[in-house]
């Protein structure tokens, strides 16, 4: 085996409701699915379908306007029902209808053994196909975290085969028995990159054949608490980015749905998705097509909710126990993930679906208390006496904005080459030489959401490292 | 009920209410009550359980037990110096007389000019006070009059504090501020060689013997371990800060690595001092005579006015370390060199950051250039 990078620093947050291992095939059919051009939240997106267009897997629903190549495709077949705006008529959702028999747009179709002969001089055709068929849109670059563009030659590729974030769903699980479409999405890849596809693989969680008998791809071994498996940490203990270099990544379940692309020529977005949570009372994995509506896995299925999810309209408003109390739903991780309604719909990049209890009530000196339910990166809470014991964690801030006071924390929680103050007060004072200087173009802002769990000041440090990159970006016209 | 009552006058505090102008005030003292029940908006939808005020009080905790010894000490001291005797009671009642009107003082004036900064610039009342305004009593030698702890504190809070934007942004330790405007306003009280022990009576302190070169006035190591010398307040008893101490790197709060980068910093420049005969105090003492041990513990860990990288915390403590005693050994005007040091280091903790910070930033910038010569 290689060298295995061992990462200290960090923290497994111990929340409860990590989904237990069985997988649920639908029991009945969805029908309510949408595409959420938000979530592609770099792109101006320019709608190709209105209400009432028919559409079959695969057809585009709306190109990007910075960069008109970069489409996004639907993942069902049936009618879009209703184009949905926010504020400034921002396009917030595309709902779609789906048909109970799926067609599929087709597209060209490969043998295994072509893709694992193609090299370099076949990178038309992928991005042609990977353009044509709505996937582009999931192959995303660092610096700068955006939507990757077609016409460019990243240095490396990576692709991390392991969660570490809290309730994240268990890779090996959504790779399992799909080896082949594995294999051929890091084959159609390879001919993206002048360098390599580099995998991250964690010692003991990854031991799915579809990542460890990977081939023509390298292999890192890597072992460490959260945030290890974010591929930010990883690109930075293989081969960290430099000014001026750009490299991709993907998520595993996407290279896979890229790979049945090539294979099969049709855009089936089946993937595979964990519901989790401490407010959910069975949890699991559920197979299901991209944008499916939550709804379906939450009714009947969330906490002191018996009279049913229609009470749920509006504020999420039900009750625990005889106590009125809320949940939060939310597409992604606790840490980075979307907040969205009880009827929303999963979000373009999530394979986790986490429900979570609001915390808005007050807590009585909550300075001075034991602390046997708080959970803490520091031992200030007597919770430190419960080293196994899991926790239900609120959404309440738990106390008031400061300025920055405590130092040397986030240190503890980014195990990176990075000083994580110096860096985020170049980015608050814009600073753009310091930003530079101080490795902006190695982060994303999902590297930063521990440092903003545990911050004692509760400052908005992703959003802050969002606005540096941002303004990165526009300094260097990218 | 208290949440009910709080919920009924909580418009009047609020804009266009009729007390809209004690704002800060109010809301400094709900959230004292109850952890308010905001929700997260942007970016992690959970977040920590610690909050400034936990870590704050984990602070005031931590000096506690140097409070509750000190107080007792400066009873000890008086019927000591009267030659009586004394059962616990009164000898901490009496302590109590002298310590809680400096406490008191310095929450009132503090506190006070806090909310008033707090109300102007719209903001919450910052925590930080708390610490600096239970430090302050506790470095002051008790027979401090209390109009001069006042205006120690005002200038302390306002120049020290207020004008650089309030905590987190302040340069210098507030508390050691506070003292160091006594020292050098009223130095004829605050020389540090003779300290108050009783009223009308005063003694030497073992600093001051030292810087005399009587070593044999010093108490022995155990006296100056357990504390019932004279002193400051809250310094004698090494032993509470030892707790202290305890307390703040298990909760996390404190930095392991200020803390044994000055007592290294000490021990080895007193070391070289004893060895070289400039003094007779062995390294042992030098660490826990005066406020060594306090200022290591409770002073140079202060997170915003200390170094902030890992790096700099271990040269910023070393060199506090050295300099303590190096103030202590050569310098007869002021046989106490904690508070300069620390003082001093404080002003040039941005200084050692920069370097440490820059040495990451030559690594990337190398990297960079190694990479562009190969291409």
């Amino acid at each position: 085996m290689n060298k295995v990078i061992k990462l200290r620093r960090g923290l497994d947050i111990r929340i409860q409701g990590v989904a237990d291992g069985s997988l649920r095939a639908p029991a009945f059919f969805h029908e309510d699915y949408a595409v959420k051009p938000v979530d592609f939240w770099d792109m101006r997106p320019k709608l190709l379908v209105e209400a009432g267009s028919v559409v079959k897997a695969g057809t585009p629903l709306f190109y990007d306007k910075n960069r008109e190549a970069v489409k996004v495709t639907s993942p069902v077949s049936g009618t879009v029902t209703e184009i949905v705006y926010g504020p400034k008529r921002r396009i917030e959702e595309i709902r779609l209808k789906a048909d109970k028999e799926m067609a599929y747009e087709t597209f060209t179709a490969y043998s295994a053994a072509d893709l694992a002969a193609w090299d370099g001089s076949k990178r038309d055709t992928a991005v042609r196909q990977l353009l044509d068929a709505g996937l582009w849109a999931f192959i995303r670059r660092r610096p700068y975290d955006t939507v990757a563009d077609p016409q460019r030659r990243p240095r490396d590729i990576f692709i991390s085969c392991f969660d570490t974030a809290p309730l994240a769903p268990d890779m090996d699980m959504l790779a399992h028995g799909r080896e082949e479409d594995f294999q051929a999405g890091v084959d159609v890849l390879r001919t993206l990159t002048a360098g390599k596809v580099h995998l991250g693989l964690h010692v003991q969680k990854n031991n799915a054949v579809a990542f460890t008998e990977c081939k023509r791809a390298e292999l890192h071994y890597f072992e460490g608490p959260h945030p290890c498996g974010n591929v930010g940490i990883q690109i930075h203990h293989i081969a960290p980015i430099d000014k001026g270099e750009e490299v991709w990544y993907v998520h595993p379940q996407d290279v896979m749905i890229m790979g049945r692309l090539f294979l099969k020529g049709r855009y089936d977005a089946t993937k595979i998705v964990a519901l989790a949570g401490s407010e959910v009372i069975r949890t699991s994995y559920h197979k299901v097509l991209a944008g499916v509506s939550v709804r379906y896995f939450l009714q009947d299925n969330v906490k002191g909710m018996e009279r049913g999810l229609e009470v749920l309209d509006g504020d999420n408003r039900h009750s625990v126990d005889g106590h009125p109390a809320d949940i939060r739903v939310i597409s992604g991780n606790v840490l980075t993930g979307t907040k969205i309604s009880a009827q929303g719909y999963l979000g373009a990049y999530d394979h986790l679906i986490s429900v979570i209890p609001e915390g808005n009530r007050f807590r009585f000196m909550g300075w001075m208390t034991l602390g046997l339910n708080m959970f803490s990166f520091s031992k200030t809470f007597f919770s430190w006496l419960f080293p196994q014991r899991t926790y239900r964690i609120d959404t309440n801030v738990n106390g008031g904005k400061r300025a920055f006071v405590l130092t040397g924390e986030f240190e503890k929680v980014l195990p990176m080459d990075i000083y994580p103050m110096q860096l985020l007060k170049a980015c608050i004072t814009q600073d753009i030489e310091a930003m530079e200087n101080l490795g902006i173009y190695e982060v994303a802002p999902e590297d930063f959401a521990l440092c903003e769990y545990i911050d004692a000041s509760k400052t908005d440090i992703q959003q802050i490292i969002r606005d540096g990159l941002e303004l990165m970006r526009k300094e260097m016209s990218e | 009920m208290l949440r009910k009552f709080l919920d009924r006058i909580k418009p009047q505090f609020e804009k266009g209410g009729r007390f809209a102008f004690l704002h800060a005030t109010f809301d400094a003292f709900e959230t004292f009550l109850y952890v308010p029940d905001t929700v997260t908006v942007k970016g992690a939808h959970v977040r920590d359980g610690l909050d400034m005020k936990r870590a704050m009080i984990m602070v005031v905790l931590a000096l506690m037990p140097c409070f509750l010894f000190g107080t007792y000490n400066v009873g000890l001291m008086h019927y000591n110096a009267l030659g009586e005797s004394a059962a616990f009671w009164p000898t901490f009642w009496f302590g109590c007389t002298k310590v809680l009107p400096m406490l008191i003082v310095s929450y009132v004036v503090g506190l006070g000019i806090e909310f008033i900064f707090a109300q102007y610039r719209g903001h919450e009342v910052n925590e930080g006070f708390l610490v600096s305004g239970f430090l302050i009593p506790l470095i002051c030698p008790p027979d401090v009059p209390l109009w001069m702890l006042a205006v120690a504190t005002a200038f302390a809070v306002i120049i020290g504090k207020e004008v650089f934007g309030g905590t987190g942004m302040n340069i210098w330790n507030p508390a050691l501020l506070a003292r160091a405007f006594l020292f050098f306003a009223y130095p004829a009280h605050m020389s540090g060689d003779e300290v108050w022990v009783a009223d009308a009576t005063s003694g030497p302190t073992a600093l001051a013997s030292v810087s005399q070169g009587q070593a044999a006035n010093l108490p022995d190591l155990s006296q100056l371990f357990f504390g019932f010398m004279p002193g400051s307040v809250g310094e004698t008893s090494k032993l509470c800060i030892l707790i202290g101490a305890a307390i703040l790197l298990w909760t996390g709060i404190g930095s392991l690595r200020v803390m044994l980068s000055v007592v290294l910093g000490g021990l080895s420049m007193g070391l070289i001092a004893h060895a070289a005969g400039a003094t007779v105090a062995t390294p042992w003492q030098q660490l826990l005579m005066g406020g060594f041990l306090f200022g290591a513990v409770f002073m140079a860990t202060d997170p915003v006015t200390s170094a902030q990288t890992n790096w700099g915390k271990v040269i910023y403590g070393f060199l506090i370390g050295v300099l303590a005693v190096l103030i202590r050994v050569f310098n007869p005007a002021y046989p106490e060199g904690m508070m300069l040091a620390i003082l001093f280091m404080n002003t040039f903790a941005p200084l050692i950051d920069y370097l440490v910070v820059n040495r990451n930033i030559q690594r990337r910038q190398r990297r960079l250039k190694l990479k562009n010569a190969t291409k």
